[in-house]
């Protein structure tokens, strides 16, 4: 019990440390100085060497900055519409995998923070509350372009959230079950779902950058529509939680297509070998395969967020009615074709 | 002792929340009050060994239908209820009859089960396999019919929902095609 | 151990205090949060009753009450909104055109 307690934490700690401390404050980076380089020009370079301090500025602005309440506003959701926004974005994580089933202390412990069965689903589930967060913004802030904004956020989030998860689905098929270390099993016997299910890829891609509320996607909040969106009325550390937790999710679902789509914390087998050849030099085990599988992991979600970056930056938005259209007509009876692809493929035993 | 310092924390959530939907005279609070009860909820499924149905009913119920709900609350801009002038007695009389119906229920299950402790859950039981299978062997049938419910509602609520069409001119044309 | 009894009563309570928000309330949408309360309600009694009996058929007849309960949800929100366009209120005391 005290030993489940305190793996439980450690590895919650990890996963807290790589993502909040260091994967956000670098895409909060990347983002600046590769969309410059997109654009030709130098982007922020003053602070730190390359300019790797602009996050602390960043956060150290936003801290500072005076805190903006709307006089009519509803008070108590108003306040309450980004701790929603943080909460789901902070808990997702825990169903993702890190690593294989190690041994620690004489125990085995799965390097998976959450080891419930119904993993993907749970994770889907938190994931749905989300939405709650932009609609309560758009409401709670008394403004007509916010309540549109919130409302069209919303409406885009459950919309792309079905192909999201038939997508996920044509790829539980084959694998039997819903936990994530399950799927890295079967993707390491197999190949990777990538080159197995490609249409279902393509589909969570879309739908990947549809649920982050990123560009192409990213109508309900754009700078030039609708004046801010949802979170027009936010100002300093408010404002700095939805746009944390945009990146927070951004984090968590690239590490989820990975762990769906290109092996998770497995490196073709390599991930368990680099593991064990390092713990013969210095260090346990149990260490190495999550380090390196942490690592492995990082590395390939860190290819994501490149991508939401790089997209973000060379493509114009959607109107929001092509939006749902592309959402409705195009990728549900997409996903429902892949779907049904995919489990006639199983029973004619190819998957 | 932990289960049951769980299980009174989550009951008391749900119970608040649900008197708070019930109560509060603002419809967009009684409707997250509703979130908090379904989440309340849902971890008494998972207490009481049924995750997938938590799940479920995370996903289906406060992702999407309180969605819908909420949608709708502003959307059309439903405002604070006014209090009502009249009704006491109507009020007195609904509030006496709920309690009338758990006093009831309260002495039936009292009476039938007492207040023993359950053996432990196997592990089949709390998996999702053996709810698969059943589902789609013995509620085959069921489930299809369900499906087919989904969609006539899915249809039914487009066409009530959607923006009525206008009727023809006089002359036969169409209104778009008038001006 | 939590007896099953316990999850029964609170079930019993949250009906209960779903059918007095059916039968007070005005406004439209707060009488139909209230039923969606005492569907989840039944909910968790199957639920207890489908471990107290330790057979998933509860479970099962779960699942399809959550499906029934989003059909119900999704006309009846769509019926609110097309009496709304005509009535311009959600007030049910004022959509009374059918009392006799």
């Amino acid at each position: 019990m005290i030993f489940d307690l305190i793996a439980t934490s450690a590895k919650l700690l990890v996963f807290l440390g790589v993502f909040l401390g260091a994967i956000t404050p670098l895409m909060v980076w990347v983002e600046r100085r590769f969309s410059a380089l997109i654009q030709d020009r130098p982007g922020p370079n003053r602070l730190g060497p390359l300019g790797l301090l602009q996050p602390v500025a960043d956060v150290l602005k936003f801290m500072f900055k005076e805190d903006v309440t709307p006089t009519s506003a509803d008070r108590f959701l108003y306040l309450l519409a980004p701790v929603l926004a943080v909460l789901p974005a902070l808990t997702t994580f825990v169903f993702i995998p890190f690593g294989p089933t190690v041994e620690v202390a004489g125990r085995q412990v799965a390097l998976v923070v959450s080891g419930a069965d119904a993993g993907v689903l749970l994770l889907l589930a938190i994931a749905s509350l989300g939405v709650y967060s932009l609609v309560l913004a758009g409401y709670a802030s008394n403004n007509k372009y916010t309540l549109l904004g919130g409302i069209r956020a919303s409406a885009q989030l459950i919309s792309y959230e079905l192909a999201m998860t038939l997508a996920v689905v044509a790829v539980l098929l084959p694998v039997g079950s819903f936990h994530l270390g399950d799927v890295v099993a079967y993707q390491q016997a197999h190949a990777w779902n990538v080159l197995l299910q490609p249409l279902g890829f393509f589909l969570f891609l879309i739908a990947m950058f549809a649920e982050t509320n990123r560009l192409p996607f990213d109508l309900p909040e754009a700078e030039s529509e609708l004046v801010g969106g949802f979170h027009t009325e936010y100002s300093a550390m408010r404002f700095a939680a939805f746009f944390m937790s945009e990146y927070i999710a951004m984090t968590t679902l690239s590490a989820l297509a990975a762990t769906l789509y290109f092996g998770g914390w497995d490196l073709f087998g390599y991930t368990e070998r680099i593991a064990t050849a390092l713990a013969g030099v210095v260090g346990a085990e149990w260490f190495w395969m999550g380090a390196v599988g942490m690592a492995v992991l990082t590395t390939k979600a860190m290819a994501f967020m490149l991508l939401f970056v790089w997209v973000r930056w060379t493509f114009p938005r959607f109107r929001y009615d092509q939006l749902m259209r592309l959402g409705w007509k195009v990728l549900l009876p997409l996903a429902l074709a892949n779907t049904v692809l995919v489990a006639i493929l199983i029973l004619s035993g190819v998957l | 002792m932990l289960e049951t310092a769980v299980f009174v924390v989550f009951a008391l959530l749900a119970v608040g929340s649900a008197l708070v939907v019930v109560l509060h005279r603002n419809p967009v609070y009684s409707t997250m009050s509703l979130v908090v009860t379904l989440v309340a909820i849902a971890a008494l499924f998972v207490m009481l060994g049924a995750p997938f149905i938590a799940s479920l009913q995370v996903l289906i119920y406060t992702g999407a239908i309180v969605v819908l709900f909420l949608f709708v609350v502003m959307l059309l801009n439903i405002g604070r209820e006014e209090a009502s002038q009249r009704g006491l007695p109507q009020k007195v009389a609904a509030g006496l009859g709920s309690l009338a119906l758990l006093g009831f229920l309260a002495a039936a299950y009292l009476r039938l089960y007492g207040g023993a402790a359950q053996a432990p859950l196997s592990e089949d039981f709390v998996s999702m396999r053996t709810l698969a299978l059943e589902l789609f062997t013995d509620y085959l049938l069921t489930f299809e019919l369900v499906g087919l419910l989904l969609l006539v509602a899915v249809i039914a609520a487009t066409v009530l929902a959607g923006k009525p069409k206008d009727p023809p001119e006089p002359d036969g044309k169409r209104p778009e095609e008038v001006a | 151990m939590v007896p099953v009894t316990w999850y029964l009563l609170l079930a019993a309570l949250l009906f209960t205090i779903g059918t007095a928000g059916a039968l007070t309330r005005r406004n439209g949408i707060t009488i139909f949060l209230s039923i969606e309360l005492m569907l989840n309600s039944v909910n968790l009694t199957l639920v207890a009753y489908s471990r107290l009996l330790e057979d998933q058929t509860g479970q099962i007849v779960v699942f399809f009450v959550l499906a029934v309960a989003a059909a119900e949800a999704a006309v009846g929100l769509a019926l609110f909104i097309a009496v709304y366009r005509h009535r311009r209120t959600i007030d049910l005391n004022r959509i009374n055109l059918l009392r006799w």
